[in-house]
């Protein structure tokens, strides 16, 4: 009876609580509020909260953040639709622990992963197309014609709408290097004279691409290639190079200063070391700390090849579900971060460079990397990014570029690693999923980073047997001292007595 | 109404609940995709990858190296410590042994900054030291986890024992090692028990500190960011079993003495 009374209690508590949830869902359906779960990488939207001083003063009006953009989006929604919308927002650290976090359940209806998870999701067909709408929307009216070329191009514009992208280069302090030629190729990594002195990304995609450039540095700098051409080597996943990247990520180990996530921003500002293996976008948060520390660095994007990256909105169709609604409140959310005067808010607060191309974020360009009177200036061409439309050419300060022999421009700085010239463009690839090779990859990283039995050398283990051995023996005649050595004997006039 | 009279026994539903949910369900979890392959079948294919990768075993012998150097160290330096705090008579060793748990109450990995920092001004740069470093920040992270359970064993100690073996005539150095050592056993134990095993796979300290190399914890997570969930699993259960034999080992050292059970905790 006591059990039966314990287990309608807790019966009641339950339905109880179930109950509860109902009539919470039952509102929520009443006034048609749709909860828009948004996930997206950490610190890579505009949270608000700006200092007086950091205010945008453009030509075409003042922008300025106060709230976070999506507190923004729900306000701005719920004036302008006749049904209510909540942002739920939350982030992700790496595009495998989103994946993961998708696979085990979690749901969300818009999500920002990389190019190559976009690849992997759509492969799984795991995305909602975008609708007729959309095409008409804010994003399609501003988007790069360059960006859409290459989303076009891959076959991902219907699913995906590009939030932010860029290269990947080194940051380098120029007056602690030898010789500028050293940072215009991935060998720094592997350059005795920079011993411990320079970091890499810790994650396997971004060390392989830069083994990969090491590898066929001398092919890639000595001949030409076309982009497809180069997007092959680049992509090179056969058994034969994953082994030569071994080594080469081997070699780099015992190089560099550290295998990075994050720490590398802080160690370059504060000048433990003196290049950094960067995303584009933290290059530029780094400059601009360095900047304010007094301390002059630079941006470089390899000779031999550079990794082009995107990030993309793409909606999820197990969080959608079909639901109309639902879908028009992410549309709306993707819509309104590609409103100009919201895309240079997230630009300006994280630092990467949007794939909106509007005339705003030209003026806001100029604004922010025009040069000053009486400076000496060059022609900085972005045309190809902003449009075949016009002559999109910032006047910028020329001591901010260094050029070659053939005017091409390969090292800069902050609107170098924002905006890259068309020559870098030419010798970028987007870096493709790894697909069924991701194992062997892995297996590779695994081999860099882990100690191997065979390479510890024979003192060592020799010397690690005999301590433990050591011990264990010396503890075993500890513990049988009394029945080894020490025998205790009765005194003189006393007899053992057994208990 | 006799039958919903509250009984003592249901104040373990609580942690019963949450034993269930957070221990036991996960644990079946691991189980599970330690002896299946990517596509859900029964397999011994990642046990044996386990023990036939040269990878595996020097990744386990490094992060034994790690833990066992990192308690060897703690207990070096804490013992002493633990040992004045106890059998002075201060008046405010109170407030003394507080400033060994007050690092506790600040974020391990503002801690690890902190000391970083301090390294490198010390050291120049302190990527050239890997394996020194990682377990100067592991000792600092770790330490008050020795000296706790050391202090509290030496805190108890009757003092009656040590004066009855002076009475019988053993000098200082003879107290110690016949009275005060076995009976501090139980403190040192749980102190390794503390030490060790979390030393083994905290690689946060080891990324921070700029150390290369894998230990358990990291290949764990290089595993999941591949997807691999069985062969990670696998490496957990591994450790788990560890852990489980370090525990017995180490409950028959704290049984003989059920007085001072209290340290083990």
């Amino acid at each position: 009876m006591k059990r039966f009374k314990m287990i309608l209690s807790v019966a009641s508590a339950v339905s109880l609580f179930g109950a509860s949830i109902l009539t919470f869902a039952g509102c929520a359906n009443n006034e048609e509020i749709i909860t828009l779960r948004v996930c997206n990488w950490e610190e890579y939207i505009d949270l608000g909260g700006w200092d007086e001083e950091e205010r945008i003063d453009l030509d075409s009006g003042d922008i300025f953040g106060v709230n976070t953009i999506y507190d923004d989006f729900a306000e701005w929604f719920n004036e302008t639709h006749d049904f209510k919308v909540k942002v739920e927002y939350s982030t992700f650290g790496t595009n495998e622990d989103l994946y993961n976090r998708l696979s085990l359940g979690d749901v969300y209806d818009v999500v920002c992963p990389s190019d190559y998870m976009i690849m992997k999701l759509l492969a799984e067909d795991k995305l909602e197309e975008y609708s007729e709408e959309f095409a008409s929307g804010e994003y399609s009216a501003n988007v790069s014609p360059y960006i859409d070329g290459v989303f076009t191009q891959y076959g991902w514009d219907k699913y995906a709408a590009c939030y932010m992208w860029g290269t990947t280069g080194i940051v380098y302090n120029p007056e602690k290097i030898d010789d500028v030629a050293d940072v215009s190729s991935w060998n720094i990594l592997l350059n005795d004279n920079y011993n411990r002195q320079v970091t890499i990304k810790d994650n396997v995609r971004d060390a392989y691409f830069a083994a990969l450039g090491i590898i066929n540095s001398e092919l890639l700098t000595t001949q030409q290639f076309d982009t497809d051409a180069l997007s092959d080597i680049m992509n090179a996943t056969d058994s034969e190079t994953i082994a030569k990247a071994e080594d080469v990520l081997k070699q780099i180990k015992d190089n560099v200063y550290s295998f990075e996530t994050d720490a590398g921003k802080a160690d370059m500002v504060t000048g433990k070391v003196i290049a950094n293996y960067q995303w584009s976008g933290d290059a530029i948060t780094i400059l601009d700390e360095a900047d304010a520390d007094g301390t002059e660095l630079w941006y470089s994007v390899p000779d031999e090849c550079a990794n082009l990256w995107f990030d993309g909105w793409v909606m999820l169709k197990n969080g959608i579900d079909g639901n109309e609604q639902r879908k028009t409140a992410a549309e709306a959310f993707v819509n309104f971060l590609s409103r100009p005067d919201n895309a240079i808010r997230n630009m300006y607060y994280i630092g990467y460079t949007s794939a909106i191309a509007d005339e705003t974020v030209f003026e806001y360009l100029d604004w922010n990397y025009g040069a000053e009177d009486g400076v000496e200036t060059i022609e900085y061409n972005v045309s190809y990014f902003f449009g075949d439309d016009g002559e999109y050419v910032i006047y910028a300060d020329a001591n901010d570029f260094e050029m070659d022999e053939n005017d091409e421009i390969n090292r800069g700085r902050q609107l170098f690693a924002q905006y890259p010239p068309e020559n870098i463009k030419s010798r970028s690839v987007v870096m493709r999923d790894f697909e069924d090779k991701l194992t062997e990859i892995n297996q590779m990283w695994i081999n860099v980073r882990c100690l191997d039995v065979m390479d510890i050398s024979p003192v060592t283990i020799g010397i690690i047997c005999g301590a433990v051995g050591f011990i264990a023996i010396a503890g075993v005649l500890y513990g049988f001292r009394y029945k080894l050595f020490i025998k205790h004997k009765p005194k003189k006039g006393f007899k053992k007595v057994d208990e | 109404m006799k039958g919903l009279r509250f009984n003592r026994k249901h104040l373990c539903i609580p942690y019963a609940v949450f034993l269930i949910l957070f221990v036991i369900a996960p644990l079946i979890v691991i189980v599970y995709y330690a002896f299946t392959n990517g596509q859900g079948h029964f397999t011994f294919d990642n046990f044996v990858n386990f023990f036939t990768s040269t990878k595996t075993l020097g990744t386990l012998l490094y992060s034994f190296s790690v833990a066992i150097v990192t308690t060897a160290v703690c207990l070096v330096i804490a013992y002493p410590t633990a040992y004045i705090l106890a059998r002075s008579k201060l008046k405010k060793k109170h407030v003394l042994l507080l400033l060994f748990i007050l690092p506790m109450w600040i974020n391990f990995t503002l801690r690890i900054t902190a000391l970083k920092e301090v390294l490198s001004v010390i050291e120049g740069n302190i990527s050239v030291y890997p394996f020194l470093n990682s377990v100067i920040g592991m000792t600092y992270d770790f330490l008050p986890f020795m000296i706790l359970p050391l202090y509290t064993s030496l805190l108890k100690l009757d003092n009656s024992l040590l004066e009855a073996a002076s009475d019988l005539g053993a000098n200082k150095a003879t107290v110690f090692l016949r009275v005060t050592l076995p009976l501090s056993i139980p403190g040192i134990v749980s102190g390794i028990t503390m030490v060790l095993l979390p030393s083994m796979t905290n690689y946060v300290v080891l990324d921070m500190m700029y150390n290369n190399t894998y230990i358990m914890g990291s290949l764990i997570g290089s595993y999941f960011s591949a997807y691999d969930w069985n062969n990670g699993s696998l490496i957990s259960l591994v450790l788990l079993i560890i852990i489980f034999i370090v525990t017995l080992v180490t409950n028959r050292f704290s049984d003989k003495d059920t007085d001072t059970k209290g340290a083990i905790l």
